[in-house]
């Protein structure tokens, strides 16, 4: 028991960090290593940067008497995902300058840049800050990157909608002086005394805490998968509030079944006022009463799972001091986004590309990369991140829509989307080769995978039919796997487990279907149900309903539902464990 | 064991009985007992009395070649029975060259015709001051590289400026190429036979360099163990750390010495040659001191087939008679032929010059000797026993719309295996010393492949137990990929033996950073260690580095010593004067 009670070694680092400090000022300015120490590396994450290292390359180093190649990834949090032009060209130059020459979008709708080097990171983060974005608390155990869908069939509702997710972010982001201290050289405080962190205390959150805003019928920020969902609910036109959903997550270990992906329970309804106080108490809530003592169950889901629904909503009426209301109707049908142009009442044009992987980068045959910084030179609207790692260059005017489709023209992105629906509904994680976590590929890898069902696909006359496909490089789940159609989640160097039956709206969890899975018999291992899917599937019937309905997997009711009722032959594979 | 060359005049009884006891000398036995072998080997002449008959040698050194030659002439005049003494410019007076009656000066030339590192005091009084030198007779040998525009520079400017000062020139100066062994034992020849022709015939003393050891003469065949790359996947550098076996060979070096590699040069090197000279490789021609050989064996082993100078574009002239050619080796054309020569090589002057292609005989003419190629060493012998370390960025670029590459660079890189066996020789460079004293703390300065004498430095420390502080500026592209040698200066920083280590990777930002940036952001602190006796190293690029981190170094005296600029150049002189500042720049 005592080993129960005792504190996760992150806590006790998040203690010693006097506010997230750390060494990290000194561990920068030491240039013998790319690397900082081990609890540096920790408490890096709060201040939006990871420890990571080209793996590619780890057999090599040590012969060249170098050591590992290490750089670190920045998250540069965009609420809402929503970006100016002169950010988008600011996150573009210090890709080039400070980074890979790449931009990734992230499933959260962040920046991010990879391959930045210790002796660039306090500038990189610096020049963020000066184009007025930052990074603090984008990872870390805090409130990360608030998400809002950017549908702009509403824009009225979406700016109104996107000034609440504003309004959380702000509200929940930490307010030590670490940061400024540590990257912007603010003033040093004399002393800790002086810190106050009303919202965190000194040890912060047990864990990461994710939150979204969505406008139905549109679910692409994925409120099932996230710990905290605001939903918005309009009525005559009118934002007037939003039902509040709690306890959603998606990471998983391996091999450790009290580890699980879970749904978000929808519990009440908050006033468009309420909803940062809501926020802040739901917050409250999981700082008092999540595990601390096993990182592994310290999610928002496992507090959420272990004392029920009834019980969150009871502490957090408590903590509120008035009650949430009852619930209002809302529908999702869907969580992949909307594909090309659209034009809203005012006249304006919005145009949704899809980026294959959410990588901006420019290659010979399509210099994406190059073809958006001409447009971010002309564009007078915003540029919005959506969840699925897609762009939409939003409030086009219609001056500069005729400029904006020459450029789209000329660097052949104006058919980004004449894409395999199933392509279009695919988002995969970054995974190797910088991601410390990853088991196996995932962004390198799954457009290959897609193009090979591709060929079944198209032979069955399936091509325009949305299936929504995700991987992963390993089971904590980035790219929200466990809700996708089929997911594919990463065991080992070209082994997968491959999961069916999720919901196409993402309000339905999969179920695994194959364990370890070598990469090369994933086709013929789907194959026969695609085609099957193609003969028999019913009137508009989604592919995951069709896998539960024709007995490929058993349909997964809730998170401790997930590793239950696991058809025999699943296991059946001779993976290596 | 020691192995005689062929040609060596002794008798198996004599060899077998010499070899171990050579072996069992370091070089610096051998090179005494070679001088005074050399010495003795010359008769005593009696009955002339040579008491008053005086001679300076005069010497300024860079790679410790011209302290060599010295000692050989003054060991030979000594032997002749002139009351010799030898000087190097870094200690002497100007003033005391005025009543000297007979002056011997040998003297490199470096880089853009600079003077040795340690003689441009001296040099800079010669050339400025006014001091009556007449009753002065001189001769001068001068060494230098013809693949420079500035051939032998500094005897040149010594010779005219001697002659200025009244001095009068007894016989006509030696310029001597990298190959200068030949060249100068001819010049000692009729320098000595000048002042004492009824006691030396010109031939006597045209051999005068030592056969015994191994050295320029007799290179040492050492087996490469161990080549590795220093740079990671996805650099645009190619660094090689080469690890050379040498036990059992009695060479001994010390750290700042330079290992002597002789190349081969490349094969599509020759064959490129041979298609633009339009011949088979298959001529046989005549190799000086290597007998005759098929052309292209001659052109990969024994010729210097690359460097373009004035020097071969005039044999090419003569041996062609190409009209353009001659044009362009005129007065008038001196600007032309610089911006000719600059970035081509002996190949595009065949192409641009010989379009119709020469004689396996004419082209063998044009050439020089393949030099050996220098190499600052990177090992300490106390960490490394039985073997000799190098850092070698492996040269290639493209210039006139042709690939281009080091000889001796790509040579070990591309050719050379690990088994293979490679000739070498250590050559001594006592101007680029740790302090005797192992407190002193140092400071060392070495960008890209100028890092490779600071680990020997370093190593050497550690296995002495030196309680010095040591503190290393070094820099290079990338971070990532190019920060040679980077886990064994973590480990130098860890064991506490390196006391600092302070980088500079240029391309890893917008702006260009050099180590020159670091120093003098560290300012301050290095004014502080100066001023507490460190010693300070520079190694590396000559050209620009050397100058920007010289530059660097007057600024920080000036700023934290504050005082005026020329305050400041006096104390860089005197930190060099007190061989507190030494430099091995190329």
């Amino acid at each position: 028991m005592s080993e129960k009670t005792k504190l996760s070694a992150n806590e006790e680092i998040k203690i010693r960090s006097n506010f997230l400090r750390g060494t990290i000022a000194e561990g920068l300015s030491d240039l013998s290593t790319g690397s900082l120490s081990a609890d540096d590396q920790q408490l890096l994450k709060f201040h939006g940067s990871y420890q990571q290292d080209d793996r590619d390359l780890r057999a090599a180093r040590r012969k060249h008497k170098l050591e590992k190649a290490y750089s670190f990834m920045i998250r540069v949090r965009v609420p809402g995902g929503v970006a100016t032009p002169t950010q988008w060209l600011e996150v573009d130059r210090m890709a080039d300058q400070f980074a890979n020459g790449t931009i990734k979008l992230t499933t959260r709708q962040a920046f991010q840049l990879h391959g930045v080097i210790k002796s660039n990171l306090k500038r990189t983060i610096r020049e963020i800050n000066q184009a007025a974005m930052d990074t603090i608390a984008a990872c870390g155990d805090v409130n990360r990157n608030v998400m809002c869908n950017p549908n702009p069939h509403l824009s009225g509702i979406h700016a109104d909608v996107i000034n609440v997710a504003q309004a959380i972010s702000d509200h929940l982001t930490p307010q030590t002086r670490a940061y400024h201290e540590i990257w912007l050289d603010g003033e040093k405080l004399e002393s800790s005394q002086e810190e106050v962190e009303t919202i965190y205390g000194k040890t912060y959150l047990p864990r990461k805490f994710k939150i979204t805003v969505a406008i139905p019928p549109s679910n692409d920020v994925d409120i099932y998968a996230n710990c905290l969902s605001f939903i918005a609910v309009v009525e005559n036109d009118e934002l007037v509030g939003f039902n509040v959903a709690v306890g959603g997550g998606m990471g998983s270990t391996h091999n450790n079944e009290k580890t699980y992906p879970r749904l978000a329970d929808v519990i009440g309804f908050c006033t468009v006022d309420q909803a940062v106080d809501v926020a802040e108490k739901v917050v409250l809530v999981q700082r008092d009463f999540g595990d601390r003592t096993d990182r592994k169950h310290a999610r928002f889901k496992y507090t959420v799972d272990d004392r029920g629904p009834e019980w969150i909503l009871a502490k957090l009426n408590e903590y509120l001091g008035y009650d949430l209301g009852p619930v209002r109707p809302f529908e999702f049908t869907h969580n992949g986004d909307r594909y090309g142009w659209v034009e809203d009442a005012n006249g304006n044009s919005h145009l949704t590309l899809f980026i294959q992987g959410g990588r901006v980068i420019d290659t010979a045959e399509y210099p994406l990369r190059s073809g958006l910084r001409e447009i971010a030179k002309v564009h007078q609207g915003d540029f919005r991140l959506t969840a699925n790692q897609n762009l939409m260059i939003a409030n086009i005017s219609p001056a500069t829509r005729s400029v904006i489709e020459e450029i789209l023209e000329r660097y052949g992105i104006k058919n980004s989307h004449e894409k395999s629906a199933l392509r279009l509904h695919s988002l995969a994680c970054v995974a190797l080769p910088t991601c410390g976590l990853s088991l196996a590929e995932a962004e390198r890898y799954l457009p290959d995978l897609i193009t090979e069902l591709e060929e079944v696909l198209e032979e069955h006359g399936l091509r325009h039919d949305a299936i929504t496909i995700r991987m992963t490089g390993c089971p904590n789940g980035c790219a929200r796997p466990y809700i996708a159609e089929i997911a594919f989640v990463g065991r080992a160097p070209g082994r997968y487990n491959v999961y069916l039956g999720g919901g196409f709206a993402g309000q339905r969890l999969a179920k695994l279907y194959r364990e370890s899975v070598p990469a090369d018999e994933i086709k013929a291992l789907l194959e026969p149900l695609i085609v099957h899917y193609a003969r028999e599937r019913k009137t508009d019937e989604r592919f995951g309903d069709f896998c539960i309905r024709a007995g490929y997997v058993n349909e997964t009711l809730q998170g401790r539902d997930f590793h239950q009722n696991i058809k025999a032959e699943a296991l059946k594979a001779t993976a290596p464990h | 064991m020691f192995t005689f060359p062929d040609h060596a005049p002794f008798d198996s009884t004599t060899r077998s009985a010499l070899s171990p006891l050579l072996a069992g000398m370091d070089s610096s036995q051998r090179a005494w007992l070679s001088g005074f072998l050399a010495s003795a080997a010359t008769p005593a002449v009696s009955g002339v009395d040579t008491a008053a008959e005086e001679l300076m040698v005069l010497y300024g050194t860079e790679s410790g070649n011209c302290e060599i030659l010295a000692d050989r002439a003054l060991k030979a005049a000594r032997g002749l029975g002139f009351r010799a003494r030898m000087r190097n410019m870094s200690d002497v007076k100007l003033d005391e060259l005025s009543g000297m009656k007979r002056l011997w000066v040998i003297v490199s030339t470096w880089g853009d015709g600079e003077p040795p590192e340690t003689s441009a005091g001296f040099y800079r009084d010669l050339m400025t001051r006014d001091v009556s030198l007449a009753g002065v007779s001189y001769s001068i040998c001068a060494l230098g590289d013809t693949s420079y525009e500035k051939f032998c520079q500094t005897g040149k400017d010594i010779d005219k400026r001697l002659e200025e000062l009244g001095a009068s020139r007894v016989l006509d100066r030696q310029d001597c190429d990298v190959d200068f062994d030949e060249p100068f034992g001819q010049w000692l020849g009729q320098a000595l036979a000048i002042w004492s022709p009824q006691r030396v015939s010109a031939q006597a003393v045209v051999d005068v360099s030592p056969k015994t050891a191994y050295g320029k003469k007799n290179p040492y065949p050492a087996e490469l163990v161990e080549s590795v790359y220093l740079n990671g996947e996805g650099s645009a550098k190619e660094t090689l750390h080469l690890e050379f076996d040498i036990d059992g060979a009695g060479m001994s070096y010390e750290p700042g010495d330079v290992l002597a590699v002789f190349p081969h040069n490349a094969p599509d090197v020759v064959e490129d040659l041979l298609k633009a000279s339009r011949l088979q490789g298959d001529e046989m021609v005549q190799v000086k001191n290597a007998g005759e050989k098929p052309l292209a064996k001659a052109l990969r082993e024994n010729y210097d087939i690359t460097a373009l100078s004035r020097s071969v574009l005039t044999k090419l002239q003569e041996a062609t008679g190409s009209e353009d050619l001659r044009r362009l080796l005129t007065d008038e054309a001196k600007d032309e032929l610089k911006a000719y020569m600059a970035g081509r090589e002996i190949l595009d002057a065949i192409h641009d010059f010989v379009p119709s292609g020469l004689s396996a005989d004419a082209l063998a003419g044009i050439f020089r000797k393949l030099p050996p190629r220098l190499y600052s060493i990177a090992s300490s012998p106390l960490a490394h026993p039985g073997q000799v370390h190098l850092t070698v960025a492996a040269v290639r670029y493209q210039s006139h719309g042709r690939e281009r590459k080091g000889v001796c660079s790509t040579y070990l890189a591309d050719r050379v295996q690990v088994g293979d066996r490679v000739p070498v020789f250590i050559q001594q460079n006592k101007n680029f010393r740790l302090p005797a004293d192992g407190e002193t703390p140092i400071i060392m300065v070495g960008p890209g492949t100028g890092i490779a004498p600071f680990r020997a430095f370093v190593e050497h420390r550690a296995a002495l137990g030196c309680k010095g502080k040591n503190w290393l500026f070094m820099g290079d592209q990338r971070y990532l990929y190019d920060f040679l040698y980077q886990l064994e200066w973590q480990d130098h920083l860890k064991s506490g033996i390196l006391n600092r280590l302070d980088v500079a990777f240029s391309r890893d930002q917008p702006e260009k950073v050099y180590v020159q940036h670091r120093l003098l952001e560290q300012g301050a602190e290095i004014y502080e260690w100066l001023k507490n006796g460190a010693c300070l190293y520079v190694c590396g690029d000559a050209a620009r580095m050397a100058v920007d981190v010289n530059d660097a170094l007057v600024s920080i005296i000036q700023t934290h010593g504050q005082m005026d600029r020329d305050a400041a150049l006096e104390q860089i002189e005197e930190l060099k004067k007190a061989k507190r500042y030494q430099r091995d720049v190329y």
